[in-house]
């Protein structure tokens, strides 16, 4: 039934991986950074369940399980800390956050 | 090409299409819908795999909760008044070298290695083996992780608070 060769979803899987840097590295807007950051994990992931579908092993699966549980995780970290920046700079350009530069 | 193939194609086109619109799109609002989008066609994917309880938790842990969270984030971080909702770029032509090669190289390593795969017989439902061996081999992992959310929710709360003005 499941003729579709391990290529073709890895290959899916680094597309989305690139698409998700382009974002960290062209946008101006911390949040779509975020996103993007979503979408790299979320091709991990797909290439995860990739291999543990195809080798008949489910510890991938349980992998995943983590990554969702970091993702979540970090998700709530981070835009409480995009809140806070948004607090005192009134915006959330990552070119114009360069407080820590000497 | 048979109806798997096609549903392959069809769930693949809208995850890369959405991810780009995603990195693309100026309004930030309309980024976070095609992330949605974005998010089912990888639960799509999941289901393609015959990880059917993963589809669900994917569905309720991303769509239901990080892309909430995220479409919250936009809309406390932009003067609503001054319609600033839109977002430049920067670095593009640096950015598109450093991606092409890095693309180059992924794509070739995955298509030139003789990935070991078997067909897997596809199992009826994931949720009993995955829940087993979450609470028998990786169980501290799982303890560890329900810590990592606590922390997580009490430091996001902290870090997010308005400071008191009298401390």
């Amino acid at each position: 039934m499941n003729n579709i060769p391990i290529e073709y979803y890895l290959i899916l899987s680094a597309l989305m991986f690139a698409v998700g840097i382009t974002g960290v590295l062209i946008r101006r807007n911390a949040i779509v950074v975020f996103m993007s950051i979503e979408l790299m994990l979320n091709s991990a992931n797909l290439s995860l369940v990739t291999f543990s579908s195809y080798l008949g092993n489910s510890i991938g699966q349980i992998f995943v399980f983590f990554v969702m549980t970091v993702a979540a995780a970090e998700a709530a970290v981070g835009l409480a800390i995009i809140i806070a920046i948004f607090r005192n700079k009134l915006n959330v350009n990552i070119d114009e956050i360069n407080i820590f530069k000497w | 090409m048979t109806l798997y193939d096609i549903i392959f194609y069809l769930f693949a086109l809208i995850t890369i299409g959405s991810a780009m619109l995603v990195v693309t799109t100026k309004n930030i609002v309309h980024a976070a819908f095609a992330l949605l989008l974005t998010f089912f066609g990888v639960a799509g994917i999941y289901v393609l795999l015959a990880a059917d309880f993963l589809a669900i938790v994917q569905i309720m842990v991303y769509v239901g909760g990080i892309l909430v969270l995220i479409i919250f984030g936009v809309m406390l971080t932009n003067k609503i008044t001054s319609v600033e909702i839109k977002t430049g770029t920067l670095n593009v032509l640096t950015a598109s070298i450093v991606i092409g090669v890095f693309m180059g190289l992924v794509v070739s390593i995955m298509v030139w290695t003789g990935w070991y795969s078997m067909p897997a017989p596809i199992p009826a439902t994931t949720a009993y083996g995955l829940g087993e061996t979450l609470i028998s081999d990786y169980a501290l992992i799982f303890e560890l992780l329900a810590m990592l959310l606590l922390i997580a929710l009490v430091g996001a709360a902290s870090i997010a608070r308005r400071e008191k003005e009298s401390l």
